[in-house]
């Protein structure tokens, strides 16, 4: 049985005996527009159970047929983490019994993957570029989702009764498996999200996947073990399943680092087995014990025949392939002119597509970087979401800028405005118009209250005449406070030099 | 006896286009005959399911448009208007298809198999579906859970299996054609002791889609009737490539029908006969061995060059079979879980989850046979035994495959009397699975190669009709309808008639002998 632990043992303490090993099995769905082996349609979100044929339910006489462009797409993700390809290579059933499978065996690959031996460069939040290896992408096909009524955790185990949505059955997946990833030391949270950001990046440059983690487009099992330093023997690993963002990537693997260590140093044994994550505590807890003996009883899938590449479909999809996305960073902040550490800054935010889109659609680099970095990055954080799930768009930014640019309303309102854009009050503009926010620079409003502040606070007004322009600035306040915020500050000034004689 | 019934396929086919008779008139003729001799407690049991209204609109439809006249009877398909009956392990829309299982019972399939597509284009009133060993799994059709067929032979004896069903439909006059399914001789073997013809066409020949599947790099679709020349129409017309079956051929149907009427010269002029030495002498009943020395001789005076083939290989092949089949079954089989469709059996006590409901309904759903092989293949497939078993008998399929094709360098077909024995009593070997396994010793190593074979009536031992068999290299499957046209005429000029005219009458109402 699983031991208890309720204390963990402090993430950098735990990291002065152990050090972690990773692995990860990250599931991309492809956005192929029919399934792996049917006709029946790729589509989100439709009514159950009606995007289905006789084959994706398993009717007894159906046969599978292999979708070429699935195929195409995972050979290009193959190329893309700078796999071999396979030149020829089979499909094999996994057979298990569980509802959401309606054959009760997954057509899938396994001792010969269309993609092995690869690697993929990854930047961590410092620079520095730590290199996972790629084992395999092989291909398969996902599962029915099944959602169990009644019960209190939403798992199968105590639910009154579950419902079963065929549309999602066949649904082509690329599988991703790396290589034991060893050396990331206390990184190994942040290394965790950024090669599944890594990989999301690809799939979604490639087009192959709508790279959309909460539909479970991209989907992480994310395998952590502790070793004592020094020891060369790997220690017993957990599986936690389907951890569904970036940030959660992180959280888990850093609660299970913080966890085993608890279990080791408690002198108990870590049961191999796999996780489940919640979002809500930020725990794991145990599922189903797992073992090298589980028993899929595997064996080549007699209905298909074998999938055969040659050099030239091969180099045909690799011109296809879009800009490596190293590269693509490279260019982008020459284009940009950011520094360095703003770069990386943006990068690690996971917001490059954000700013290109942001600056495609109108604004300066500058711009685009001190929204997004900026207030957003502050809202996503008081939220405690991923930037991209703030509701936040390009178009907002761009729109919210050229109000700043016609001088409608100024930055501090602006930013307002973004809250009540993520309150989800409408685009800016509907917001400044509803709110009444747009700035105040009708001159005879605004030339009233600078002559009120200029009658007041004649000291003031001295050392601006004696050249210490500086003092404007005690002005404002009062200006401000009689346009309730809404004045432009520039204009203030223009006007409080206009009435001292002082102007141009 | 309606004469109607008696015709060949072919020759029904013939007075259809001349109108001497009507399609109406044959299909009704057979409903007849299936009424009068297949029910009752000694009929011969070969339907489950008798598709009447479909069957007569279809040949009104027939008739009409021969009436008609004009271009659209001008394209009609040669045998349009001759009624047929499917085994019931191919899907059918409107029709129930059981595979013979109480796990399937009342299942109404949503979708046509691709080979029941091209039935309907061709417009054959289909007569219902036919018995078999529940799932394809036996060699007797005593493992159907709806009871066993009878041999119209020999009400007492087995028909053979699995496509029991379709061999004695067409051996008791109740269809002129049939469809069968053949995984290690599911057709051949029944076509022997019943009398009748059968085919299995090379793997690939006809798409399998819409076919239950036992073991799917083994099953085969293929024709059940009473002449070669039957045969050669019925396979050109369910034959071809199919996108739906990624295993299918992807080239032409070979012209088989050419290939019958050459044959049916006599002539064997020419031809490399090679004889099996590992598939007669010992293990075969001295009536079998004596029927198919007769038809060497009869060959090898027609013409033939008969030669002695080896093939040391297939002592292993029935081991090799039971593992790979098994492996398959065990898989395949799987989807039979009362979740999507047909039969669910819930626990009679305990708690109602998933996996009890499964386990009930599997329990209640399956027979023992088939219990027997999925466990059979479940261990073969377990990790630790895996490569023992599923992987020995991979690679005894290429020994197999091997010495066939060391065999084709010597012989244009190979033959062999199709099983060892003549129709055994019902009952006499239903306890004893290694006794019924080895019925197929002379029919399985064409499975296990992909490669097509035939059998043809060879005469009578103590009354039973005996099979002999022929085999072509994979997509030679024409050189089968040279070979057994020819063999077919030369054993028919001898008897002066078909086999099947030597059956005994079957009698009304009871369905017995008369």
């Amino acid at each position: 049985m699983t031991s208890h632990i309720d204390e963990l043992v402090d993430f950098d303490v735990a990291l002065e005996k152990y050090d972690p090993v990773l692995g990860f099995e990250v599931h991309v769905e492809l956005n192929t527009k029919t399934k792996m082996f049917s006709a029946a349609p790729n589509v989100f979100g439709d009514t159950p159970n009606t995007n289905v044929t006789p084959v994706c339910l398993g009717l007894p006489g159906v046969l599978p047929v292999v979708n070429k462009t699935a195929v195409e797409y995972a050979i290009m993700i193959g190329l893309a983490l700078n796999c071999k390809i396979a030149e020829r290579c089979g499909f094999a059933r996994k057979n298990y019994f569980y509802p959401d499978t309606p054959k009760n065996f997954q057509t899938s690959q396994y001792d010969d993957p269309i993609a092995y031996d690869g690697w993929i460069d990854i930047e961590l939040e410092d620079g520095e570029v730590f290199r996972v290896e790629i084992e395999r992408a092989h291909m398969e096909e996902d599962a029915g989702k099944l959602t169990h009524m009644g019960g209190s955790t939403g798992r199968i185990q105590g639910a009154d009764y579950s419902l079963v949505d065929y549309n999602r059955s066949g649904v082509p997946l690329v599988e991703i498996v790396t290589k034991t990833i060893e050396g990331a030391g206390k990184r190994a949270p942040e290394l965790a999200k950024a090669y599944v950001a890594a990989i999301r990046e690809i799939v979604k440059a490639l087009d192959v996947s709508d790279a959309k983690m909460e539909r479970g487009n991209v989907r992480c099992d994310a395998n952590v073990s502790l070793m004592l330093k020094g020891a060369e023997k790997f220690g017993t690993r957990t599986e936690t399943k389907n951890v569904n963002s970036l940030r959660a990537v992180e959280h888990a693997v850093r609660f299970e680092i913080e966890r085993h260590a608890a279990v080791l140093n408690s002198g108990a044994a870590i049961v191999q087995e796999t996780r489940h994550w919640h979002e809500d505590t930020r725990t794991t807890t145990s599922g189903r014990p797992k073992s090298d003996a589980d028993d899929y009883r595997y064996f080549p899938e007699p209905d298909l025949v074998p999938v055969v590449t040659t050099l030239e479909w091969i180099e045909e999809l690799r011109s296809r392939l879009p800009e490596p996305p190293a590269e693509r960073r490279k260019r982008l902040q020459a284009d940009w002119g950011y520094s360095d550490a703003e770069f990386r800054d943006v990068v690690n935010a996971g917001i490059t597509e954000q700013i290109e889109e942001t600056i495609a659609a109108g604004t300066t680099a500058a711009v685009a970087r001190k929204w997004w970095m900026g207030e957003i990055a502050r809202l996503a954080n008081a939220a405690d979401k991923d930037v991209i799930d703030l509701g936040v768009t390009p178009a907002t930014i761009v729109e919210l800028n050229s109000l700043i640019e016609a001088k409608k309303i100024n930055d501090k309102i602006a930013r307002q405005v973004l809250e009540y854009v993520v309150g989800g009050e409408g685009t800016p503009s509907e917001i400044v118009e509803k709110r009444s926010l747009a700035v105040v620079n009708d001159d005879s409003a605004l030339g009233a209250a600078v002559d009120d502040a200029i009658a007041a606070m004649p000291d003031v007004v001295e050392k601006i005449k004696a050249g210490k322009m500086a003092a404007i600035g005690a002005l404002m306040g009062p200006v401000m406070k009689a346009t309730r915020g809404q004045a432009d500050a520039g204009r203030v000034r223009e006007l409080v030099l206009e009435k001292l004689g002082l102007a141009g | 006896m309606n004469e109607i019934i008696r015709l060949s396929a072919t020759e029904l086919a013939a007075k259809l286009r001349a109108g001497e008779i009507t399609s109406v008139a044959a299909v009704q003729a057979h409903l007849d005959r299936i009424a009068e001799v297949d029910g009752g407690e000694h009929g011969v049991h070969a339907f489950l399911h008798v598709n009447t209204e479909e069957a007569l609109a279809v040949a009104a439809e027939v008739d009409a448009i021969r009436a008609a006249g004009g271009a659209e009877a001008e394209a009609l398909h040669p045998f349009a208007g001759v009624p047929i009956a499917i085994k019931d392990l191919i899907v059918t829309k409107g029709q129930p298809t059981t595979a013979a299982s109480k796990m399937l019972e009342g299942w109404m399939s949503p979708y046509d198999a691709t080979v029941i597509e091209k039935i309907r284009a061709a417009k054959l009133p289909m007569l219902g579906k036919t018995n078999l060993d529940e799932f394809a799994m036996g060699s007797s059709t005593e493992h159907s859970a709806y009871g066993a067929t009878r041999n119209p032979w020999d009400l007492n004896r087995i028909p053979g299996g699995s496509g029991g069903g379709s061999a004695a439909a067409v051996a008791a006059f109740e269809a002129p054609l049939a469809l069968g399914t053949d995984t290690g001789g599911s057709i051949r073997q029944p076509g022997a002791v019943t009398g009748t013809v059968g085919v299995k066409p090379t793997y690939g020949g006809v798409s399998r889609y819409g076919a239950i599947a036992m073991a799917s790099s083994l099953d085969q679709i293929g024709p059940v009737t009473r002449t070669v020349l039957d045969s050669a129409y019925l396979h050109e017309l369910i034959g071809g490539h199919d996108a739906a079956d990624s295993t299918s051929l992807n080239e032409p149907v070979p012209a088989l029908i050419a290939a019958a009427e050459t044959g049916a010269s006599g002539d064997m002029t020419g031809v490399r006969v090679g004889v099996i030495k590992e598939l007669q002498g010992e293990g075969y009943e001295a009536g079998v061995q004596a029927r198919f020395d007769e038809s060497l001789e009869a060959l090898r005076a027609a013409g033939a060059e008969i030669v002695e083939v080896s093939c040391p290989n297939f002592k292993y092949a029935l081991g090799a079979y039971y593992l790979i089949s098994t492996s398959e079954v065990s898989s395949n089989l799987a989807k039979f879980d009362g979740v999507r469709f047909g039969t669910r059996v819930l626990p009679t006590e305990g708690p109602l989850t998933i996996e009890r409901v499964m386990g009930a309904t599997r329990a209640a759903g399956f027979g023992e046979e088939v219990k027997r092989r999925i466990i059979l293949g479940t261990y073969a497939l377990s990790a630790g035994y895996y490569d023992a078993y599923y992987g020995s008998a991979q690679k005894v399929r290429t020994l197999i495959q091997r010495d066939f094709e060391a065999a084709f360098e010597h012989a244009d077909v190979l033959i062999s009397p199709t099983c060892p024995t003549v129709a055994f009593e019902l009952g006499s070997k239903v306890d004893d699975p290694l006794a019924m396994y080895l019925n197929d010793i002379a029919t399985i190593p064409a499975n296990m190669a992909g490669i097509p074979g035939i059998t043809i009536p060879g005469g009578l031992s103590e009354g039973l009709p005996v099979g002999i068999q022929f085999l072509a290299p994979a997509r030679e499957d024409a050189r089968l309808y040279r070979a057994g046209a020819a063999l077919e005429k030369l054993l028919e000029d001898k008897w002066g008639g078909r086999l099947l005219d030597q059956a005994p009458e079957l009698s009304a109402a009871t369905g017995g002998v008369a």
